[in-house]
């Protein structure tokens, strides 16, 4: 038998790494999410073309492209197993919670590696000028986290749909909207250079949203895991 | 205990109790509900009526508790076909709360015959290599109680021998549910329940 026994913690991780390991031999999401993000990318920059886009049109467009190529792509991290048969083995092996907070490392950590792609794409094809830089990094990064928390749980649950795609954005968008309304937001103030204390009261309700939707999904996973 | 899938019944009326150092056969042909069966054993669905209970010296067990006692080998609980047979021993070691170290588990490897081919992805496996691999995480963590579903299936002469002796030493170390539909397979078992 094995020497030492694993945390919870360390349990998570291992599901995270074989999540990464298994993603850079396959790339099942990312090369779906990376392609959706460079062809949106490229075809808002060629229609806006010449024109310069108003702070509130970029930071919307830019939260468009971000949730867009996150649908294409966040899904895969439980229908992959769906499809592989490894969704039995995993159950066996695992507890719900580690599952679902491995799985949700993977997805953070996949949205924001989309993140480091985009945003300079976006710079660059659509002039995207960031005044006050930190704020605007503090918003992607804790919208980033809001919309793992909400995906991740909603993944689990059109993975044994058979119309899992168009069901997966359809079922989160509605949660999504609170939380994309306010990263645009602090995405505008962020473009128009407004200090950090005008854009707390965003931060603030990015992580209170994140926080609920951590712990409904920990709470919740267990149901929607079993079958 | 039953288990209905909507308004099909699979079984009905099931009661059976298997204690330690004993070995139970379930039999039946195909549809009867042998594969069914054995998942609402491990916990992977729930039955219909009716419920599943370990005891041990009189205490009753909580489903975490036998997880970690309990493994099943089944055609479809499918291994990471992208990762190495030492990565998959690896994660699932881990992700159960063990840890290995790499040469145990090379030792692992080696003992249900896939010597030097720790490191070649599952995917590169016959369906018989994929199986043997499956007893290798079966037994990594010495289950008080295996299940086994068409042990043999995609098992050659010598995989066939092995696996004699995994019932064998099960035998000696707890309980042993085999689900089969081979005829010189039923001889494993001190009871047999017959789903037809």
């Amino acid at each position: 038998m094995g020497t030492k026994s694993s945390t919870w913690i360390e349990q998570a991780l291992s599901i995270f790494q074989k999540d990464i390991k298994s993603e850079l031999r396959t790339r099942y999401a990312l090369n779906a999410i990376v392609m959706f993000a460079v062809v949106t990318l490229a075809v808002v920059g060629f229609s806006v073309g010449q024109f310069s886009l108003s702070p509130k049109v970029s930071s919307s467009l830019f939260w468009v492209v971000i949730f867009f190529s996150s649908m294409s792509g966040l899904a895969q991290v439980f229908i992959k197993e769906e499809e592989a048969k490894t969704v039995n083995l995993l159950k066996l092996v695992a507890s719900p919670s580690n599952i679902f907070l491995g799985k949700f490392f993977f997805n953070w950590a996949l949205l924001l590696f989309l993140e480091i792609i985009i945003v300079p794409l976006f710079i660059l094809l659509l002039g995207l000028n960031l005044e006050n830089f930190w704020l605007f990094i503090c918003v992607l990064v804790l919208g980033s986290l809001g919309l793992v928390c909400a995906t991740t749980i909603i993944a689990a649950m059109v993975s044994k749909a058979h119309i899992k795609g168009a069901l997966f954005a359809v079922l989160s968008f509605p949660i999504l909207l609170p939380l994309l309304i306010v990263c645009i937001d602090g995405t505008y103030l962020s473009i128009q250079g407004k200090s950090f204390s005008e854009g707390v009261s965003d931060l603030k309700v990015l992580v209170s949203f994140s926080v609920v939707m951590l712990i409904l999904s920990l709470l919740l996973f267990d149901l929607v895991w079993k079958e | 205990m039953s288990k209905y899938f909507g308004a099909r019944k699979v079984f009905k009326g099931l009661n059976f109790s298997v204690t330690e150092h004993q070995s139970l056969v379930i039999t039946g042909k195909n549809g009867s509900g042998k594969t069914t069966l054995l998942k609402i054993l491990s916990g992977l669905i729930s039955p219909s009526n009716g419920e599943v209970v370990f005891n041990s010296n009189g205490d009753l067990l909580k489903r975490e508790e036998v997880k970690r006692i309990l493994s099943l080998v089944a055609p479809d609980l499918n291994l990471y076909e992208e990762l190495s047979a030492l990565e998959n021993l690896k994660f699932l070691s881990r992700v159960q709360g063990i840890m290995f170290e790499n040469e145990e588990l090379k030792t692992r490897i080696e003992k249900v015959g896939l010597k030097k081919r720790e490191d070649d992805l599952v995917s590169f496996f016959s369906s018989g290599m994929k199986q043997r691999l499956k007893y290798a995480f079966a037994l990594m963590n010495d289950p008080k109680i295996l299940l086994l579903d068409e042990p043999s299936s995609n098992l050659d002469k010598e995989g066939i021998s092995y696996l004699e002796n995994v019932i064998y030493e099960q035998k000696k170390r707890g309980i042993l549910i085999l689900a089969t539909n081979h005829k010189d397979e039923i001889r494993y078992g001190d009871q047999i329940v017959d789903l037809d």
